[in-house]
């Protein structure tokens, strides 16, 4: 018995400190700009299922504060980038943003998907903090309130885009649509494709979806391949897509596959495997950027990346990257760290990056072409800027 | 013959789900313990395919056998390390089923920083060619699973009902205590129940990259609960069950996608789940045991 | 003897509701008046819920002792019904949210309970493993259900729906003071329910269902009685969670998120309400203090829950219980022993 309350009381003591003890120490809540730096916090998953997105916007961002910080930082002053993990988790989203909040962040670069993106921008805008996500592409994040910005496309665009494209200059009659029902990316993607391609006029044979993680998809394939679509729209990331594709091509489907931005990580996963190119020969989907474009800065980013991290950098990395310069370039227009004044300077951004020339609209989504992009022998392809 | 093309396929998927049910059959069957780790032993199968094939180039024939050993080790390892203190102290069952969804986090975060977490992707080990019978296509794969989980399944049967070591398997699943008596080292005969398990696995982990060719470290988790599902359907604790419970599920689950819904799918597979533990408890091929008053 | 413990009773409650009181306005001026920053204060608001959810599951699995596996499921729909019910009249304006959340803890609680009530009837025939993996399986259906197309103007699928919240701006310890009352009453409740005829009458089911049958316990009244009563709990924890947060999608309310809910009970020790609040708030507040670990706290949360139940497999209170005066009553009571020991 005593030994058990000694151990309790131990247990209650420690809960009663630890809190307190991490109140005190983040005692000063006021002033990121205080003293020479200026803090900018980041949310990103950079453990757990989703890291390999999160770590990439975080590698990024990191290169982002470093060209900064040599160019002489950002009013006179060198940044301090804060990085929180969050894990994927809304709830730890809500902490770490929280903690970031404590730590007197002025401006905060995250979070990488779609619900915590959604849920942190709302406490954002409830307590008046500057925020950009670069992937967090759920329309209803920008829409919780003028603090939120990102510097990526939202999900009905693209869908909206992809429909318009498949119609118009592919000459789709028919299309069907395999989807990721338990993934806001990709039903926001579906819905918005769906909603258009009727608009236009085009018949949608089959709209299945399928559960998250779910490595399995002949049976949805073998009824699509029944019905004889012009157009597959597969509104996934990367790693579904080859799974898809290579069972695609075992059942023989033939027809044109369309996709979002979340194609852009397919030719790293290939791992050097041809058996897929073909059906990649005919598959078109929308990019953030071009990645075979030679403007100079992608490319130095791209190689100093590669350097830096040792794999290529992907969508998320070149969003992460124009994400923080962009904001840095509206702190230094602002003039001051005030939130105010920083999210003044945010809706009037013309700023010139790796995805092009970003402004934003009303609603503080950029204003971007996107850039229709194709395979060639298991290789990106650029096709051209497109705009619906 | 699109229909008969669905049941190919949920055939193949079965086969998958029906090597890791028995896994979970027998060890339930012999410790009474839902081992919510054995999903994650798959990952680790396919995680010692890639680092032999991909990460070392060796040949193909090691990267078939690598899982089974490494599958296998690990079983025991964690029944060694995590249960076997549990299992002789006969704590409540509770702090086994606890300790197995321990082992599972602990295994897949072990992973996630060893690989990363992002998916790999390889190609298949034994080709990719359909083939066309009249007018079904049908995978290589699908045929190698069905072909080699009606193998393992006779193997196993016969290691059961054969050998000394399974007739001492069956006899611990009836009554450890009394088997002990008898003079069987059931300490033993769990641990190598657990390795047969995890050695199935194994098997399984190579069908599974042989089909779906893509690992990460979370894939048990999906993968593990279908077959535990499975088991249950089969009846947990028996050999033929879990196969039965297996294929059914692979059916039944391609047959709702093709036919009634792809996008709530597992719903339907959960529903029939509990209707058939409802109206037979102890599932399609199980002893309904006898509570004993 | 049988009055000085009924005396002793009255005393232990009144101590213990004071000292409730006491952590409470505590807290709640730390929080208002911001001495516990934002960070530290929705922390203890999760501490609030998870402590909720811990109690209440372990009235079926600590006091019923039946394994259940899908509280998350219950948790959902309380959320999902809270959240549609505080959507629908604060943005109308025709109520505040500090009269519609309460009202929306209620409403989210009853739904709750009828699913607890439509899963309980069947569920509850079968024991042991088998209830654990209908539950499970009744959890998984809720899940997926709410991901689906038809089912998106109610839960807005897997995009996740907005839920109205406090601000922390103007207001930053209205939600601590909701989610502390509710656990402060649930953690009252499942007191007494333990100690009441019908409590005693489900810990009979837990020792020995038949003994408990032939003794004229009816065992299936009493069972769905504790089952819905957590699953009611459930769904007003839900509810706080999505008010809390202020964004629910289903993935949040999967197997590992009712797996974490068995954790805190069985860690705590089955049966012990005291032992649940224990673990609850540890295993909250533990990942924020590993934050520094990054990609190892994970790992080592998986190897500590390992080592508990390997040297400690009942649980850090087996099926004791702890309170804050009896701490202080055994504290005092071998300070005053010291004390005497020394004038001796």
């Amino acid at each position: 018995m005593k030994k058990r309350s000694i151990l309790s009381l131990a247990l209650a003591a420690a809960l009663l400190v630890l809190p307190l003890a991490g109140c005190t120490e983040s005692g000063s809540e006021s002033g990121g700009s205080d003293g020479d730096t200026i803090k900018i916090g980041g949310l990103a998953p950079l453990t757990g299922d989703l890291s390999q997105y999160g770590v990439a916007v975080n590698n990024a961002v990191l290169m982002a504060v470093d060209d900064i910080n040599k160019n002489g930082g950002v009013l006179g002053k060198q940044i301090e980038y804060l990085p929180e993990d969050e894990k994927g988790d809304v709830t730890e989203a809500i902490n770490a943003y929280n903690k970031l909040v404590s730590e007197g962040v002025v401006a905060i670069v995250g979070d990488v998907t779609s619900a915590p993106s959604k849920a942190v921008a709302q406490k954002a805008n409830d307590d008046g903090m500057p925020i950009i996500t670069a992937s967090g592409t759920d329309a209803e994040i920008t829409l919780t309130g003028e603090y939120a910005y990102r510097a990526c496309f939202i999900d009905p665009y693209q869908g909206m885009l992809m429909a318009t494209y498949a119609s118009k200059e592919l000459g789709a009659k028919t299309a069907a649509i395999l989807y990721d029902s338990g993934d806001s990316y990709s039903t926001g993607i579906a819905d918005a494709f769906e909603e258009t391609a009727k608009e236009l006029g085009m018949t949608v044979t089959n709209k299945e979806g399928y559960a998250h993680s779910s490595t399995d998809f002949n049976a949805q394939l073998t009824k699509i391949k029944a019905s004889n679509p012009d157009v597959l729209m597969l509104p996934v990331y990367y790693s579904d897509v080859v799974l898809i594709l290579k069972q695609a091509k075992q059942q023989g489907l033939d027809c044109q596959f369309l996709g979002a931005d979340g194609w852009d990580g397919v030719v790293p996963q290939l791992n050097g495997d041809d058996s897929i190119n073909d059906l990649l020969a005919k598959s078109y989907f929308c990019s953030q950027y071009s990645a075979s474009s030679d403007d100079p800065d992608l490319q130095a980013f791209l190689t100093t990346y590669k350097e830096k991290y040792g794999i290529d950098a992907n969508m998320f990395a070149v969003l992460g990257y124009d994400a923080m310069h962009i904001l840095a370039d509206a702190i230094e227009r602002a003039g001051s760290t005030d939130a105010e004044a920083i999210i003044q300077a945010m809706s009037e951004t013309n700023y010139s990056g790796l995805t092009g020339t970003t402004t934003f609209d009303e609603n503080r989504n950029p204003v971007r072409e996107a850039v229709i992009t194709t395979f060639e022998d298991g290789a990106y392809k650029v096709l051209e800027t497109y705009q619906a | 013959m699109d229909f008969i093309t669905q049941l190919l396929n949920g055939l193949g998927l079965g086969s998958i789900y029906a090597l890791i049910a028995l896994g979970y059959s027998m060890v339930y069957g012999i410790v009474q313990l839902i081992n919510f780790a054995h999903g994650d032993i798959i990952m680790v199968g396919g995680y010692a395919i890639y680092v032999v094939l991909v990460m070392a180039g060796m040949p193909l024939w090691l990267a078939v056998l690598a899982p089974l050993v490494v599958c296998g080790l690990a079983g025991m390892l964690i029944e060694r390390l995590a249960y076997q203190r549990l299992l002789t102290h006969n704590a409540e069952r509770i702090s086994l089923l606890i300790t197995a969804l321990g082992v599972s986090i602990f295994l897949q975060n072990l992973f996630m920083i060893l690989f990363g977490s992002e998916t790999k992707t390889m190609s298949p080990l034994f080709g990719s060619d359909s083939f066309a019978l009249g007018g079904l296509s049908v995978t290589s794969a699908t045929l190698i699973n069905i072909v080699v989980s009606v193998v393992m399944m006779v193997m196993l049967q016969l290691l059961v009902n054969k050998t000394k070591i399974g007739k001492a398997m069956q006899a611990t699943s009836e009554d450890a205590g009394a088997a002990k008596l008898m003079g069987i080292n059931t300490k033993r005969i769990i641990l190598l129940t657990f390795a047969v398990g995890s050695i199935l696995a194994g098997v399984g982990a190579v069908l599974y990259i042989n089909t779906y060719q893509q690992i990460r470290p979370t894939m048990g988790n999906l993968l593990g609960l279908k077959a535990f599902v499975a088991a249950v359907l089969g009846g947990i604790g028996s050999i033929p069950g879990a196969m039965l419970g297996g294929y059914l599920l692979g059916v039944l689950e391609q047959l709702t996608k093709a036919y009634i819904t792809s996008e709530v799918t597992d719903a339907v597979v959960f529903a029939i789940l509990i209707v058939v533990l409802l109206v037979r408890p102890a599932g399609l091929m199980g002893k309904n045991r006898k509570e004993k008053v | 003897m049988a009055s000085r413990l009924k005396k002793k009773t009255g005393v232990f409650y009144l101590a213990n509701a004071l000292l409730t009181i006491v952590l409470f306005a505590v807290l709640l001026v730390l929080i208002s008046g911001r001495t516990l920053n934002n960070y530290w204060s929705g922390v203890v608001v999760l501490v609030c819920i998870n402590v909720i959810l811990a109690v209440s599951l372990n009235l079926v699995t600590g006091i019923l002792g039946q394994l259940v596996l899908g509280h998350a499921g219950f948790m959902l729909v309380g959320a999902y019904a809270a959240a549609n019910f505080t959507r629908a009249v604060v943005e109308n304006g025709s109520l505040s949210l500090y009269v519609a959340l309460p009202i929306a803890m209620v409403i989210g609680g009853l739904v709750a309970a009828a699913f607890g009530i439509v899963i309980g009837i069947p569920a509850l025939r079968l024991r042991g493993d088998y209830l654990a993996i209908l539950t499970l399986g009744f959890g998984e259906i809720i899940r997926v259900m709410a991901n689906a197309e038809s089912l998106r103007p109610i839960t807005n699928g897997a995009m996740g729906l907005s839920v109205e919240t406090f601000s922390n701006r103007t207001d930053p310890g209205a939600m601590f003071a909701f989610a502390f009352v509710v656990m402060a009453a649930v953690i009252f409740i499942s007191y007494t329910f333990g100690r009441s005829r019908h409590g005693r009458s489900v810990l009979s089911i837990r020792e020995d269902e038949i003994a408990a049958e032939s003794m004229g316990v009816n065992t299936v009244y009493y069972k769905l009685f504790a089952f819905v009563l957590a699953a009611f709990i459930a769904g007003v924890a839900g509810a706080l969670y999505a008010h809390h947060i202020g964004m629910i999608d289903p993935s949040k309310f999967d197997f590992n998120r009712s797996v974490e809910i068995l954790i805190m009970v069985v860690l705590g020790g089955m049966g012990s309400i005291s032992g649940s609040v224990i673990s609850a708030t540890v295993l909250t507040i533990l990942p924020e203090v590993l934050r520094g670990f990054a990609d190892y706290r994970m790992l080592l949360y998986s190897v500590i829950l390992i080592c508990v139940m390997l040297f400690r497999p009942s649980g850090l209170l087996g099926r004791y219980e702890i309170s804050l005066p009896g701490l202080a009553d055994k504290l005092l009571h071998r300070k005053g022993k010291a004390a005497k020991t020394e004038e001796g």
